[in-house]
């Protein structure tokens, strides 16, 4: 019982609930930071860390705290951990901190984090509700990484150009460049490509769900005998 | 009715997190706050080192900065020069020049001049122009901005510095011209408050507080 528990908040994080493609939310740091992958790990895994943290954290309390106040406690904490994320990234990352500048700051508006303390955290116990932070960070920042790639790709014509920002100077030979010719079509990185490459996101998540809906539906007796299995 | 335990507690709740949320960023603030202020220093340094190479001054530039209020000539209100000196005499100067009339806001530099009026070199610390055509400001993007190495009021004449299509001596992009239009505006002014002023920014005494870069 317990390990299907697991299992599900974790397929909910990663794909059924993901909080980029399903949700929609935290979209302005998405769509604001995705210019390229390497943008896009940055904040994807100081999201992920503020998430892990006040999630772990909330579920701790959650027996402490009176329901009147529990949300001021949330923002409370969730400002406090961003805080510090923010002056770990300054003091370790300082480059890629300049880069994802305001954004770091802004994760505490990041919708994503007060939406899993009150609809998650606030009510499972702390194993579930960490496991449940790190699912929907990873799941965030795949997308982040996913639609940065994509956005650097096409319009600049490259693949983890910023890479030694964050990995140090060895990894400048982990940028990939398509052809010298290829200039990039600019509009993939100005904001209208965010948002073109987040809908085709979206869309092919749908895509593939439906499929495997409809694939599912064809052999009822195929899942079902997976079931019992 | 009202129960007062229930609120004193609430609030007892309240302010406890606030104590403790406090607590942890004051000391991830404490355990950051130096190497933060390091690494701002040493950003800086590069920038500076990267126009004023390091073997051609013996003092600390960084320390070395004055705050000077130009704003016809030197685009801000408020500009930071950072000197250069060999054995006390003036070598050159950065000075965070700002374009105030980029195509989409003004455009941070860093303009190092020689003390005889020569060009070290021009760098764009940060700007805002449209990614593809104006950023070709940038060093990463072009060469453009390395070409004012070398140049001075005489070379090319005052009345040069302008872009071609204006009829001077210098390149604009494809499709945009107001930016390096404004830049050079910019760095001709800056140019010109380095005639005016010959070595008597030099001879300021430093300022070592708040001298930190504008983002």
């Amino acid at each position: 019982m317990a390990e299907m528990r697991y299992g599900t908040v974790i397929k909910d994080g990663l794909w059924d609930n993901n909080q980029a493609l399903v949700a929609l939310l935290g979209l302005c740091p998405l769509l604001a930071v995705t210019t390229n992958a390497v943008n896009g790990l940055g904040l994807g895994i100081a999201t992920t860390a503020v998430l892990l943290l006040s999630n772990s954290v909330i579920s701790l309390i959650r027996n402490l705290v009176r329901p009147e106040v529990r949300l001021p406690v949330f923002v409370l904490v969730i400002a406090s951990f961003v805080t510090a994320v923010e002056l770990s990234m300054s003091a370790w990352f300082f480059e890629l901190h300049k880069i994802l500048g305001i954004f770091i700051a802004l994760i505490v508006t990041n919708c994503t984090i007060v939406g899993r303390a009150e609809a998650f955290a606030s009510k499972q116990p702390v194993t579930l509700a960490a496991l449940d932070g790190l699912a929907m960070g990873i799941g965030f920042t795949l997308v982040l990484v996913v639609l940065g790639g994509m956005r650097e790709l096409v319009g600049q014509g490259t693949l983890f150009s910023q890479a030694h920002l964050m990995f140090g100077e060895a990894a400048r030979g982990m940028t990939l460049t398509l052809g010298k010719d290829f200039h990039g079509m600019l509009i993939a990185i100005l904001p209208p490509g965010a948002f073109i490459g987040m809908g085709l996101l979206i869309a092919l998540k749908r895509w593939l769900d439906l499929r495997s809906l409809a694939a599912r539906r064809q052999s009822p007796a195929a899942s079902g005998e997976a079931r019992v299995a | 009715m009202v129960n007062l335990k229930a609120v004193t507690f609430a609030g007892a709740t309240l302010a406890l997190f606030a104590i403790l949320g406090t607590g942890l960023v004051a000391f991830t603030q404490q355990q950051t706050k130096d190497l933060i202020a390091a690494n701002e220093r040493l950003a800086l340094l590069r920038k500076l080192e990267v126009l004023v190479p390091p073997e051609t001054v013996d003092n600390d530039m960084v320390q070395d900065g004055v705050r000077v209020h130009r704003a016809d000539l030197l685009g801000d209100n408020s500009t930071t020069i950072y000197r250069g000196r060999r054995n006390g005499e003036p070598v050159a100067a950065v000075f965070t020049t700002v374009v105030p009339n980029g195509y989409a806001g003004p455009i941070n530099l860093l303009v190092a001049v020689k003390a005889d009026g020569t060009l070290m070199g021009v760098r764009v610390v940060s700007h805002k122009e449209t990614p593809g055509l104006g950023d070709k400001i940038e060093e990463e993007k072009s060469d453009w901005v390395l070409g004012f190495k070398g140049k001075s009021l005489a070379d090319p004449a005052e009345g040069q510095w302008k872009v071609k299509r204006d009829g001077g001596a210098f390149d604009q992009f494809t499709g945009a011209t107001i930016t390096p239009r404004s830049l050079v505006q910019a760095v001709k002014n800056t140019l010109i408050y380095v005639r005016e002023q010959g070595d008597r920014f030099y001879r300021i005494p430093a300022r070592t507080d708040n001298l930190q870069e504008k983002p």
